[in-house]
């Protein structure tokens, strides 16, 4: 248990100071996640705040947040630890009057470690929030490497030993389910699947960020974008593409929603052709 | 019964479903209701949702059980004790819950509907209980529609649009809502285990795809993932031993400068193994689409373990629905509607014609395929007495590296009637391929170890 939070309310009353609105369903798998001690395994679509959610309880819990973007082909030594070879050499070269035996066990102490995010996640006194990022684009063997990380929090150094968390990170996998993650990664976490926001939270969320926009402005062009939504396109309306619109329509001083300004701004609401031409036709906006 | 006790059971039934929760998720589910408490319902459903799901699709499920065992209420709504509800009085409520997306409102007025409107058989004999068809048979919450909207005019300007298609998904949760009312209160009368064992179907992996009813497709489901695993091991195992080549000379040398010109690291050069590409071409027709949806979900499950995968579907008209398949859709009959209603699949009067849309294939997608490419043909091969284009097909598939047809129908009924089953073979190897273990069998030789 991190023991950064002492109730559900508490959780979302502190993520909305950092300007994070949490649903009902997030603050209270955050909240277990502090209380169990769990890793927190946050799937859903892109663009609906996943990694949002680690920053902003790094932020309001003060702690050091440390990051590991997972992309193919991130392994060992850039997840967990290397050893500084460069500076072994030079240690080797610069010692002269001692037995191998002493500089063997130099070479290979802490001095001569280059901690990576997992093993400085581990390793620190300070509170910390882990974010292992995009983990469904790494290869299947850095889970392996994760499993140890996250069932005990703790790392094992060959040359050291075990090196136990003194201070559980809370830790953070996102993931958008690119690949299907095993099944032993995911015994070890909680598991919460963020989805689009219900209309009356999107709606908070686009008056939160851009405070300027008219109320009945943000109540219609979350319907909008709920509207497409519910039209399975190819990508689907992002929460901060609702807020780019949002900020858009500002910017064009619109006051009310139209056919003209919504046939004229989707492009930034959509990114395929195909999904503006089919919600043209939906929205029953007339031809260009 | 003890809070332990119901949990316990929860978790069993769970896991009859396929939500594969074992006693360290229960512990841990044990642990959210002490942290959490049961004073607020959805927080406690949330809690338990994020130690004993595990992915996505499971979500539904784990809804409708929650509900079943940790009810709102027992027995009849406290206000239909009072109140007894005619039709119109019903309907002028839920016009009114509709209009102000009251969901609340919406869910007592479901608990109401069901009392008024979904009772059969006398009481306390074996026949009786309540059913939500009849229910939703009875109020007609569709037949709203025109009155919300009227109700709902208030607001004029561009989002008046939208009102249609909102107010179509609100009576769509009115029904859901209905549905797992009338699951509680049997439930209440039967005993939940019963119920919940009477809907796990038996022997999942030998039922005919043709047969299947939608939850023996789900259970199918189950068994599609220790597959793809069990390939995915099988690839895993063949790129490391690819990966130990010969020494990478220049790269090598590159790395030693960070070590003073010291090669410490050696370098191997990499093989990279072709990895196969997968072509599906599915016949989407109502006989055979139980199979291809749930054949859709092994390629769903399988879409890593191939560099590319693509999928089109077809009945008389040929569309490609890749991005509907890999787009993570779970429940394969809501998958199947999808393609139905959004890819051009149907050109004329929806009978299958297999030789049309090998035609159109041929026309519109030439470069699909390619001499890496794996093509699996889904279907029955009942062609409506129509040209079966076996020249089409072979022209195709020439520059397939390999080309498989699955057919779902026993061996013995191929070639009668419409089936132009012994036609196509003579072209393309053709499998029987009527459950789960013979596509199991059947994809593993896909993968060329």
């Amino acid at each position: 248990m991190t023991g950064f939070f002492t109730s559900v309310d508490e959780v979302a009353a502190r993520l909305a100071e950092a300007g994070y609105l949490a649903s009902d369903a997030v603050a209270t798998t955050v909240y277990l996640a502090d209380r169990l001690g769990k890793p927190l395994l946050v799937e859903g679509p892109a663009g609906v705040g996943k990694t949002e959610l680690a920053k902003a309880v790094a932020q309001v819990t003060g702690s050091r947040l440390v990051r590991l973007q997972c992309y193919e082909g991130v392994d060992e030594s850039r997840a967990l630890y290397e050893w500084n070879h460069a500076k072994q050499l030079l240690r080797i070269t610069a010692g002269r009057d001692e037995t191998w035996d002493q500089t063997r066990n130099d070479i290979f102490s802490e001095e001569f470690l280059l901690s990576r995010p997992l093993l400085t996640a581990i390793r620190g006194d300070e509170p910390t929030v882990l974010l292992i990022d995009e983990t469904d684009k790494a290869d299947v063997e850095v889970e392996g490497l994760l499993l140890e990380v996250l069932g005990d929090f703790q790392v094992t150094v060959p040359e050291l030993g075990t090196i136990t968390a003194t201070q559980r990170p809370f830790a953070v996998l996102t993931s958008n389910a690119t690949r299907e993650l095993s099944e032993a990664l995911r015994r070890r976490c909680l598991f919460l699947h963020i989805d689009f926001p219900d209309e009356d939270l999107e709606k908070r969320i686009v008056l939160a960020r851009v405070p300027d926009i008219d109320d009945t402005l943000a109540t219609s062009l979350v319907r909008v974008i709920n509207a497409l939504r519910a039209m399975e396109l190819r990508k689907s309306p992002s929460v901060a593409e609702t807020i780019d619109w949002a900020r858009t329509l500002l910017e064009l001083g619109a006051e009310g929603l139209t056919e003209e300004l919504v046939r004229d701004s989707l492009g930034v609401i959509l990114k395929h052709q195909e999904d503006i031409v089919k919600a043209g036709q939906r929205l029953e906006l007339d031809k260009l | 019964m003890s809070v332990a006790d119901r949990l316990t059971e929860f978790v069993q039934v769970l896991r009859a479903k396929g939500i594969q929760a074992g006693p360290g998720e229960t512990v841990d589910a044990a642990a959210a209701l002490e942290v959490l408490g049961f004073d607020d319902r959805e927080r406690t459903r949330e809690g338990l949702a994020a130690c004993l799901i595990r992915r996505d699709g499971q979500r539904a499920v784990f809804d409708s059980t929650f509900d079943l065992f940790f009810p709102l209420g027992v027995g009849i709504p406290e206000q239909a004790r009072h109140e007894h509800l005619t039709l119109d009085e019903l309907d002028d409520r839920l016009v009114a819950a509709f209009a102000a997306d009251d969901e609340s409102a919406l869910l007592q007025l479901a608990g109401l509907a069901v009392d008024a409107f979904g009772q059969y058989g006398q009481g306390g004999s074996g026949t009786s209980g309540w059913s939500a068809h009849q229910t939703l048979d009875r109020v007609q919450p569709q037949t709203l529609l025109v009155r919300v909207l009227a109700a709902m005019r208030a607001q004029a300007g561009f989002t008046e649009r939208l009102d249609r298609d909102e107010i179509r998904r609100r009576i769509e949760r009115f029904r859901e809502l209905v549905r797992g009312e009338a699951l509680r209160r049997v439930a209440e009368l039967r005993g939940r285990e019963r119920l919940s064992r009477s809907a796990v179907p038996p022997t999942p992996d030998q039922v005919d795809f043709l047969q299947a009813g939608r939850s023996q497709v789900a259970e199918m489901r189950r068994m599609v993932q220790p597959l793809a695993r069990k390939l995915a091991t099988r690839l895993a195992a063949r790129r490391r031993r690819a990966a130990r080549g010969q020494i990478d000379l220049r790269r090598t040398l590159r790395r030693s400068l960070s070590t003073g010109g010291v090669p410490m690291t050696p370098v191997f050069r990499k093989h990279r193994p072709g990895r196969p590409e997968i072509v599906l071409l599915c016949d989407m027709s109502g006989s055979v689409a139980s199979f291809a949806n749930f054949t859709m979900l092994l390629v769903q499950a399988l879409r890593d373990q191939f560099s590319k995968v693509r999928v089109f579907a077809f009945v008389d008209g040929i569309d490609e629905v890749t991005h509907l398949v890999t787009a993570g859709v779970a429940d394969p009959a809501a998958l199947g509607a999808r393609i139905l209603s959004e890819a051009s699949v149907i050109r004329w009067d929806g009978h299958s014609d297999y030789g049309r849309s090998l035609e159109e294939f041929s026309d519109r997608y030439p470069d699909v395929i390619g001499p890496r490419t794996s093509v699996l043909i889904l279907g029955d091969a009942r062609n409506n007495h129509g040209d079966p284009r076996l020249a089409t097909l072979a022209h195709i598939l020439r520059p397939a590296r390999r080309s498989f047809w699955l057919n779902p129908e026993r061996r013995d009924l191929w070639s009668t009637g419409d089936s132009a089953a012994h036609d196509y073979a003579s072209v393309v190897e053709m499998h029987e391929c009527r459950n789960a273990r013979q596509l199991g069998t059947l994809v593993s030789r896909l993968i060329p170890v």
